[in-house]
Formats: C-alpha cells, sequence, structure tokens
C-alpha cells in the first residue's frame, strides 16, 4: 500500500492542483479540468485493449517471425507494415512508446520503429478525417503528402545518426522494461 | 465510443477469444504480461494527463491566439513551434483552435508549425520516451521532429498561397 502511494504520488499531487485550479474560480479552471477529464477517459478506454493486443503479440509470435516481417532485413514490405500500424492507431504519441518496447523485444528494426511512431503521431486516420474537415482538403493533403516521405527518411536519417551509446541505451531500456514484465 | 474504439474492442475480444481457444494457458499469461506493462506505465501516464490539465488552466486558447495571432513572420512561426513542442494538446481541442486562429488572420505556415510539433515533438513525454527508447535515441528522434516541423510549416506556408 506504502509502495503504491509512493509510486503515484506525483498523480495525486497533480490531482489536487486540479482541483485547486478547478475550485480557485480560475476562468480557465472548467475547461482545464474537463480537458484532462476527457483525456483521462479516452485512455482508460483505449489503453486496455491495445495493452492486451500486445500480450497476444507477445506470447503468439514468435521473434523469428516479426524479424522476417519487419527487422532489419524486411525492407520495403516491413516498412509499409509499420505505416499501416502506426496509422491504424488510436490515442496520443505517448500511448505509442509502451508498444515499441514489445516491438523492439520481438526483433522489429530501430528504423521501422521510428516509422510506426512517426505514422501513429501525423498519419492517425481518425486524426486526418477531423483535420479535414477543420483545416480542409488542401491543407491536409499537403501535410499528408510530405509526412509520408518525411516519415521514412527522416527515421533512416534518426537510425543512422545514432551513437553507439544511443543503441546500448536503447537496448538496456527493453532489458529493464522486460524485468518490469515478466 | 466513436467507431474507431469499437472496431478496436471487436478485434481484441475476437484475438482474445481465438487465443483462449487455441490456448487457455498462453492467454492467461498474455493479460499477465498485459496488465503488467500496463502497471508500469499508469504512473507516468496518469501525471502526463494531469499536467495536460493544469498546462490547460495557463496556456488557453486565447492565451495561443494572443501569441500564434499576432506575431508573422519567421518570429511567429518559432513562438508556434515552441508552443506546440511544450504543450500537449488533445487533437480534437488542437484542430478547431487552429481553424479558428486561422479566421483570425493567423498564417498558414505558423498553423503547421504548430500542429506539426504538437503532434510529434513531446517535451512533457520526453521523460517517458526515454524510457522506452533510451535518452539518446528519444533526444535525437524530437530534435529532428522539430527541425522539419518548422522548415515543412514554410513549405506548407508556401504552397497554400501558391497552389490553387
Amino acid at each position: 500500500m506504502a509502495a503504491m502511494i509512493k509510486r503515484y504520488r506525483m498523480f495525486f499531487l497533480l490531482v489536487i492542483i486540479n482541483l485547486i485550479i478547478l475550485f480557485s474560480g480560475f476562468e480557465q479552471g472548467p475547461i482545464a479540468f474537463k480537458a484532462a477529464a476527457l483525456n483521462l477517459k479516452e485512455m482508460l478506454l483505449v489503453l486496455p485493449p491495445i495493452f492486451i493486443l500486445m500480450g497476444l503479440l507477445d506470447v503468439w509470435v514468435k521473434r523469428e517471425t516479426m524479424i522476417v516481417w519487419m527487422g532489419d532485413k524486411s525492407g520495403f514490405k516491413g516498412m509499409s507494415l509499420a505505416f499501416l500500424l502506426g496509422s491504424a492507431a488510436a490515442g496520443p504519441l505517448y500511448a505509442a512508446f509502451p508498444i515499441t518496447y514489445t516491438m523492439a523485444k520481438k526483433g522489429v528494426s530501430i528504423t521501422n520503429i521510428l516509422v510506426f511512431l512517426g505514422a501513429w503521431s501525423t498519419l492517425k486516420i481518425p486524426l486526418l478525417l477531423f483535420e479535414f474537415s477543420n483545416l480542409g482538403v488542401k491543407f491536409t493533403l499537403i501535410r499528408l503528402f510530405f509526412n509520408v516521405f518525411a516519415i521514412a527518411f527522416l527515421s533512416w536519417l534518426v537510425k543512422g545518426l545514432m551513437t553507439e551509446r544511443d543503441h546500448r541505451a536503447f537496448e538496456e531500456s527493453i532489458v529493464k522494461n522486460d524485468a518490469l514484465s515478466d | 465510443m466513436n467507431w474507431f474504439n469499437i472496431a478496436l474492442y471487436l478485434v481484441s475480444v475476437l484475438a482474445v477469444g481465438i487465443s483462449f481457444v487455441k490456448d487457455k494457458q498462453k492467454t492467461r499469461m498474455a493479460f499477465k504480461k498485459a496488465f503488467k506493462s500496463l502497471e508500469n506505465i499508469l504512473p507516468a501516464m496518469l501525471v502526463i494527463l494531469m499536467v495536460i490539465g493544469v498546462t490547460m488552466a495557463w496556456i488557453t486558447p486565447e492565451v495561443i491566439s494572443s501569441l500564434i495571432g499576432e506575431s508573422s513572420g519567421i518570429w511567429g512561426v518559432m513562438v508556434a513551434s515552441f508552443l506546440g513542442s511544450i504543450t500537449l494538446i488533445p487533437g480534437f481541442i488542437a484542430f478547431p483552435l487552429a481553424a479558428n486562429l486561422l479566421k483570425l488572420n493567423a498564417g498558414y505556415t505558423q498553423m503547421a508549425a504548430f500542429i506539426s510539433t504538437l503532434m510529434m515533438v513531446g517535451v512533457v513525454t520526453f521523460q517517458m520516451e526515454t524510457k522506452y527508447l533510451g535518452a539518446g535515441l528519444a533526444l535525437k528522434r524530437n530534435v529532428a521532429a522539430f527541425i522539419y516541423s518548422v522548415l515543412i510549416a514554410f513549405v506548407i506556408g508556401g504552397l497554400m498561397i501558391w497552389l490553387p
């Protein structure tokens, strides 16, 4: 119990701050609270199925299989899959980070993980539809066109700019998260 | 609940069902893993959600309007990119906000910079990203995304005028 309170102490502190803002007569109080609450609802709705799908992927799909599909030598097929998985996403970008752990563990290449994150951040289909209706077809299509190429290029570039140390830190984070999830 | 979430749940239920029929033990293990990794990330996730609440109390749509709406040119693009990077505004608030700003004569370049950085660059979530990608990769991803967002904003701004 004490450990749990310690783990969630920042959260409780921020809840209190949010409540103070809400009741202190701030003009923005109710709007801020509503934004936090809406986000919370969305996350609690979306996270459990995503994590269960990841759990199933973890136990059912062999590392060797995943390496063939999305590993270092998967080429165009692997990248297309990363694009597809990312754009079929739901939720904000930070919900995608835990997923990259399962992908990395299964041998998905760093480039494809970065493509997945890029697609998740800007190519999410529900969000694109919303962008269409708010900012117009022209704006959305121009952005979409450049983003597709940029995501592929930037993923390749960032992977190439990684130092030995970055690679080690990446591997270590997988090991650390492994210890926490087994 | 929108159609997308419904689809997500349908796929999950179907996958769990098939998995359960094929191997109960493995399915149980998948659930255990799902629960553990969710519990692992939950404290950080909840903190981020609450930070959104706190920042939204200060960085209101009005504040953003006054900052991006009035400052034009390169300075405006920088302000927009900076705001987009440090704030975490969900899409269902950000897009209507951007549409509104455009009506108030904000430039497309500034809006593109704001939206791109908002989606791709995460300062508040950086610590969480580091936990999964390592500090070096997380930093390089964010810096690359920031530079790209600024550059592409000018291209988009230009094309919005130049294209019919």
